[in-house]
């Protein structure tokens, strides 16, 4: 069992009569990286306002090493914080904004040139040490917010959706970065996000927050094949659900009727009522026949290119919408719009989920 | 937006600054180098004539002290008005505003019944028996410092309140994350980031201040004269107008250069609180 850097036990916070947060428990593990995932509003950036103790928890405790640190003030928590829009010194150097931490603790000045110069190497902004903030590119800035953030070696690193501001490549290349730093610090990250695949890139393990409430927390890969719920299943990808009747222990699984026709799943328990949803990630689903495999006629609506891989909506005869996502190279000539194709997938793929959830 | 006819939209106001500011301010420039003869025999009085000179002096040192305190008062109020508890909050805008209602006149005459010495305060404090004789409250520096100081702290408020509104609420909270303490986040950051309005508080309220005539007028009691009520004195008083236009063109030129830098270093919006 890993160590426990930071335990919330029922943190709730009100804003006047409205619940930004509601009995949220969870431990972060000392070294890990936990990602804070939820759409927008729910309430991500006030769970992490409360770990760094910019705000008080309208209820439950904060507890590190066994102590109650609900009360204890940010500037004393020595956790370090990425704010969303980077918040850097504007009218300081890249060398200064990243010394401040140093000279806040009244460290010699010899060791904070050096540390500071190895930072500065460190997360690759030699040559801009001199250089203001506003004369720095957005991936930059994000570097320098970094640097400042780790230099005094936190105990934490709080990070608020860092790179929300950045396109699409700078996103994945400071991803790595960011990841790097994780490994090569060992500190522990606590990320927030509302974009679920940079949260299964870089995570240890994922929190899913929906208004207020802590939805589910594990590693990413169990979130992922094993969500809690439904809105935890659909939030983290694409997903095709469908519902599940009569279903019948068989096997090592269950079978049960689907859009008209029988389906099984394994390793599955039946369920009490004898209905649920099944619900399959697209990249699990093919329409090449193989024997054994889990098979739906539907016909294609829609054919959508999408460079490398081209994406199928399709719809069942019982009218359920599904998603298919392919190597576009294994669609050459392949079906198009009206045509009805079978779509086919493992018995061990997919899984259940409550009906009416 | 910008139309080609906009220019025209600014023309009145250019006829009525040219006719009522510059035409005559060209007359006098023309006296301060003829009167009483051609030449520039006042201006080297103005660096030569010892009461000339202590004038000046003693100007630029009241106006230094008025602007310091100025700002200084004006940053603390801005600091409540512009981050305050909201109940604060109103009672410091309360504090700013009314004093644009009343007038400069009633208002130096305000500091002259507190001040005098049978004033408010001196009343008070002998009605006491705390004091026997006066204290000498009025009709010197003292009182021109409190009077302008009162009257220009209004002024230095909007262009720090510009400037503090626009300090991001994150990065003072990622100093206080980053381990510093309240006043090291005010010093280290929060005073410099206003730095802008700081600049033209001072320069704006230093301008104010050498031009400044009724309360000096009033409150010094003709013993601390400012160049102001000078120039008033020489061409109103003693028939010595070359001398007065002489030190109103010197006067204008420096606040002439003064705003010039001013706009250099500032941008003219934020003095204003436009953002
Ligand atoms: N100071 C506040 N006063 C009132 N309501 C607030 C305050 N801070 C947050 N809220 C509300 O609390 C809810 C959660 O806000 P929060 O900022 O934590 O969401 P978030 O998950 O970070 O969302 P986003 O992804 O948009 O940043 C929102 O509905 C927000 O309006
Ligand atoms: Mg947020």
């Amino acid at each position: 069992m890993a160590e426990i850097e930071l335990s919330a036990r029922g943190i709730g916070k009100t804003f006047g009569a409205f619940r930004a947060l509601a009995d949220v428990s969870l431990d972060i593990e000392r070294g890990e990286f936990l990602t804070l995932l939820g759409p927008s509003g729910s309430g991500k950036t006030t769970l992490l306002m409360i770990l760094a103790g910019f705000q008080a928890p309208s209820e439950g405790r904060l507890l590190s090493a066994g102590a109650d640190v609900t009360a204890r003030p940010a500037e004393a928590r020595d956790f370090g914080m990425v704010f969303q829009g980077y918040a850097l010194f504007p009218h300081m150097s890249v060398a200064a904004n990243i010394a401040f931490p140093l000279r806040v603790r009244r460290l010699p000045a010899r060791d904070i040139n050096r540390r500071v110069a190895e930072m500065v190497a460190r997360v690759g902004l030699a040559g801009h040490a001199d250089k203001l903030p506003a004369k720095l590119s957005g991936g930059q800035q994000q570097r320098v917010a970094l640097a400042r953030a780790l230099i005094f070696a936190p105990r934490v690193l709080l990070l608020d959706e860092p790179f929300s501001a950045l396109d699409k490549s700078l996103r994945e290349q400071m991803q790595v970065e960011v990841k790097r730093l994780h490994e090569e610090t060992g500190t522990t990250f606590v990320f927030v996000t509302h974009d679920q695949s940079e949260a299964l890139a870089l995570s240890s393990r994922i929190a899913i927050f929906d208004h207020g409430r802590l939805l589910q927390i594990g590693h990413a890969r169990q979130v992922y094949e094993q969500p809690a719920n439904r809105f935890v299943a659909e939030f983290l990808g694409d997903i095709n659900l469908f519902s599940l009747t009569d279903i019948a222990a068989a096997d090592d699984g269950i079978g049960g009727r689907c859009e008209g026709g029988e389906v099984r799943l394994r390793p599955a328990a039946p369920i009490a009522g004898g209905r649920a949803i099944l619900a399959v990630r697209p990249e699990h689903m093919t329409l090449a026949p193989l024997p054994g495999q889990n098979a739906l006629p539907a016909v294609v609506e829609r054919r959508t290119y999408l460079g490398a891989s081209t994406r199928l909506d399709l719809r069942t005869p019982g009218g359920a919408a599904l998603t298919l996502t392919l190597a576009t190279h294994s669609l050459a000539g392949g079906p198009d719009r009206g045509q009805t194709v079978r779509v086919f997938w493992p018995e061990d793929r997919g899984f259940l989920l409550s009906d009416g959830a | 937006m910008r139309h080609a006819a906009a220019p025209l939209l600014l023309a009145p106001l250019l006829l009525l600054l040219g006719g009522a500011y510059v035409v005559p301010f060209l007359g006098v420039m023309r006296w301060s180098v003829t009167l009483p003869v051609p030449g520039f025999g006042q201006y080297v009085r103005l660096f030569t004539d010892p009461l000339v000179l202590s004038v000046f002096l003693r100007s630029f040192r009241i106006c230094a002290i008025v602007t310091t305190l100025s700002v200084i008062a004006a940053y603390a109020i801005c600091c409540i008005w512009v981050r305050g508890a909201p109940a604060l909050r109103i009672i410091a805008e309360f504090c700013i505003l009314v004093p644009f209602w009343i007038s400069l006149l009633t208002r130096a005459f305000g500091w002259v019944a507190l001040l005098s010495s049978r004033g408010l305060i001196n009343t008070w404090l002998q009605a006491a028996g705390l004091i026997d004789e006066p204290l000498p409250l009025s009709q010197n520096e003292f009182a021109v410092i409190l009077g302008m100081t009162h009257f220009l702290i209004p002024f230095a408020v909007f262009p720090l309140a510009s400037a503090m509104r626009a300090v991001d609420e994150r990065v003072l909270l990622a100093a206080r994350g980053l381990g510093a303490r309240r006043a090291r986040i005010f010093w280290s950051v929060f005073v410099p980031m206003t730095r802008a309005g700081l600049i033209g508080a001072t320069m704006l309220v230093f301008v104010f201040a050498l031009g400044f005539f009724v309360t000096p007028a009033i409150l010094g009691g003709g013993r601390s004269i400012m160049l102001a009520e000078l120039v008033y004195v020489r061409i109103f008083q003693s028939p010595d107008w070359g001398l007065g236009a002489a030190i109103s063109v010197v006067l204008v030129v420096l606040v002439g250069g003064l705003l010039a830098l001013l706009f250099r270093l500032v941008r003219p919006a934020q003095l204003v609180g436009a953002r």
